[in-house]
């Protein structure tokens, strides 16, 4: 979709960089010339709210990293030495532990939109996959980020997801120790915790250039779901149009991320994280980050410690077939009656499974986790392919314009986009 | 490389062949020592054993006691508890074993405190079968620390352990 840079540097000094490195012609066709569809919504704004939360959590973990101690014999204190002595310490732990939870939160609201409009549907398996990775990414470094602050639930956390891996018949236990570098979680599984969780932001920063390369390369989605046709009709100017948009949208995330950091810092924790580490007692009710919730109920939705650590991943991992399992030729449910209805009941099972995974292992909670990790797998698994065969979509609009333009139900007879 | 090199092998395919293998040498005896730095050193290996003086745990209590960082429970069973233990049907148990092959005297139970699910250490005198509780997914074991009932996959862990005397301990 992007051709050729149009960019003529105004002043002698840009053209001569320019000529040798043509870094701002990248950034005008990326970021100001560069055509995005004209009837993008808000939920399109998440890929910028996203980057900015990144950047958030890199800079309050940088300063968060000069006042912190990675040894199990000062780790808390350190923490509560943040929050109670040094300058604006509270301000900025509160952001960064709630910035970790507003990125969660922004995440599954981009993916979400991915998945009710098809954005992972050809041309776009690649930006998808790479999106995925991200994913994993960031479930890996905020796992490790919430064990740095050592406390019980900090500690029992890594026991348990660390354990996981025990159940890898033959080499599971040497994996663990392994992981752990000695018998339990303790002071060397501290130190490469905190080692890998300042690496890993990084290494997500570098697979989200990916990420906006490969999205740069096939051009976005769109509500419709129908292709830019004609570039002159059907798209606009990133700057100002997206940039303007995106900007409003960040700025009423951050009115809503601001909510949480200055009047209930704590309601995403967890209290037992405010007693010290011990690793003799297990508190009686443990329970992972809210956004771990829906796949932590999976796992403990199997009976069984391989099959539900295998249910757990695989939850995560099926999303990386998407592409293939969905088998519509229409991408976006705007025009999918039945595949609408699955997919909010799909919201509904991921909600549920969040709300299953918060309460204890037993009974009633256990056999609705069982109902909802079926439907998880029955909607990738089984609705994805069948649907595609059965449903009949609504016509599609012949194009972005025209359903700008309010000609989208008779404009065109069924010319099913692929 | 075209058809007619390949009938003699030349210099250059020798050089390019051990080129690689040199190559692939080098890079595995790098990886090795990055990754083996993260199991556990020496010092780690080399941790001592630990002594427990058991004369004053009453029967019916269980004592707690930290080897290689993780909790002992050191059980002193009742004569109901002992009894519970060795009634039960081995081949119905998820891990049979019997009560026998877990003690080295039937009143005091050894095991190592850390469920075999995924870690977390189990609440004494709770459950269904009196024995331990796992407050994070709900396995149970009896009073032999078996499992019976729950995600867990094996029963929990006798460490080695030896009676000094009458009323010491020697675990590891």
């Amino acid at each position: 979709m992007s051709g050729p840079s149009t960019y003529v540097p105004k002043s002698a000094l840009g053209r001569w960089f320019e000529s040798r490195l043509p870094i701002m012609g990248l950034i005008h066709s990326s970021f100001v010339s560069y055509p995005t569809p004209k009837n993008l919504n808000y939920f399109w704004t998440f890929g910028g709210i996203l980057s900015l939360m990144l950047g958030v959590q890199i800079i309050t973990g940088i300063v968060l990293v000069m006042h912190y101690t990675p040894h199990v014999d000062h780790a808390f204190a350190s923490v509560e030495q943040i929050m109670r002595d040094v300058n604006w310490g509270w301000f900025l732990r509160y952001t960064h532990a709630n910035g970790a939870s507003m990125f969660f939160i922004a995440v599954y609201i981009h993916m979400l939109r991915g998945l009710y409009y098809g954005s992972y549907k050809a041309p776009r398996e690649v930006l998808w996959i790479l999106g995925v990775i991200i994913y994993l990414l960031m479930m890996a470094t905020g796992f490790m980020g919430y064990v740095l602050p050592w406390g019980q639930m900090s500690f029992w956390g890594a026991t348990v997801i660390t354990n996981l891996f025990s159940a890898i018949p033959l080499i599971g236990e040497s994996i663990t120790t392994w992981l752990w570098g000695g018998y339990s979680v303790d002071n060397p599984t501290l130190n490469r915790f905190f080692s890998l969780h300042y690496l890993l932001p990084f290494m997500i920063a570098g697979v989200v250039i990916l990420h906006v390369w490969a999205l740069h390369v096939v051009g976005q989605n769109n509500p419709t779901g129908v292709e830019v046709k004609n570039v002159e009709r059907d798209t606009l100017p990133f700057t100002p149009y997206a940039t303007t948009k995106d900007g409003f949208a960040m700025s009423v995330f951050l009115i809503f991320f601001a909510w949480f950091i200055f009047y209930v810092p704590n309601f995403l924790g967890h209290p037992d994280n405010y007693v010290e580490a011990n690793p003799l007692v297990t508190p009686a009710h443990i329970v992972p980050e809210w956004y771990y919730l829906p796949f932590y109920a999976i796992l403990r939705a199997v009976p069984d410690k391989l099959g539900g650590v295998i249910a757990m991943f695989s939850a995560i991992l099926v999303l990386v077939f998407l592409p293939w399992l969905d088998t519509s030729r229409v991408r976006s449910a705007n025009y999918r009656p039945v595949y609408k209805m699955f997919f909010w009941a799909f919201v509904v099972a991921c909600i549920g499974l969040g709300y299953l995974g918060a309460q204890p292992p037993e009974g009633i909670y256990v056999i609705a986790s069982r109902l909802l990790a079926v439907y998880y797998f029955g909607f990738f698994l089984v609705v994805m392919p069948l649907l595609g065969l059965f449903e009949t979509p609504k016509p599609l609009p012949a194009s972005i314009a025209d359903s700008v333009l309010g000609k989208g139900a008779h404009a065109s007879q069924a010319s099913a986009q692929g | 490389m075209s058809t007619a090199s390949s009938v003699e092998p030349t210099r250059r395919d020798f050089l390019f062949i051990a080129t690689g293998a040199t190559a692939a040498v080098g890079a595995a005896s790098i990886a090795w020592p990055l990754i083996s730095q993260m199991n556990p050193d020496a010092s780690t290996l080399a941790l001592a054993s630990t002594e427990v003086d058991i004369g004053a745990l009453a029967v019916g209590s269980i004592l707690t006691v930290k080897w290689r960082g993780k909790p002992v429970f050191v059980r002193h069973r009742t004569k109901k508890e002992i009894d519970e233990a060795q009634a039960v049907q081995v081949a119905t148990l998820p891990d049979p074993q019997t009560d026998a092959s877990r003690v080295k005297k039937p009143e005091w139970l050894v095991v190592i405190g850390v469920c075999t699910h995924l870690g977390c250490v189990p609440l004494g005198h709770q459950g269904e079968y009196d024995g331990w509780f796992c407050p994070c997914h709900g396995s149970v074991y009896d009073t032999s620390g078996r499992i019976r009932q729950g995600p867990a996959p094996r029963n929990l862990d006798v460490p080695a352990y030896e009676f000094v005397s009458d009323t010491k301990l020697k675990i590891g």
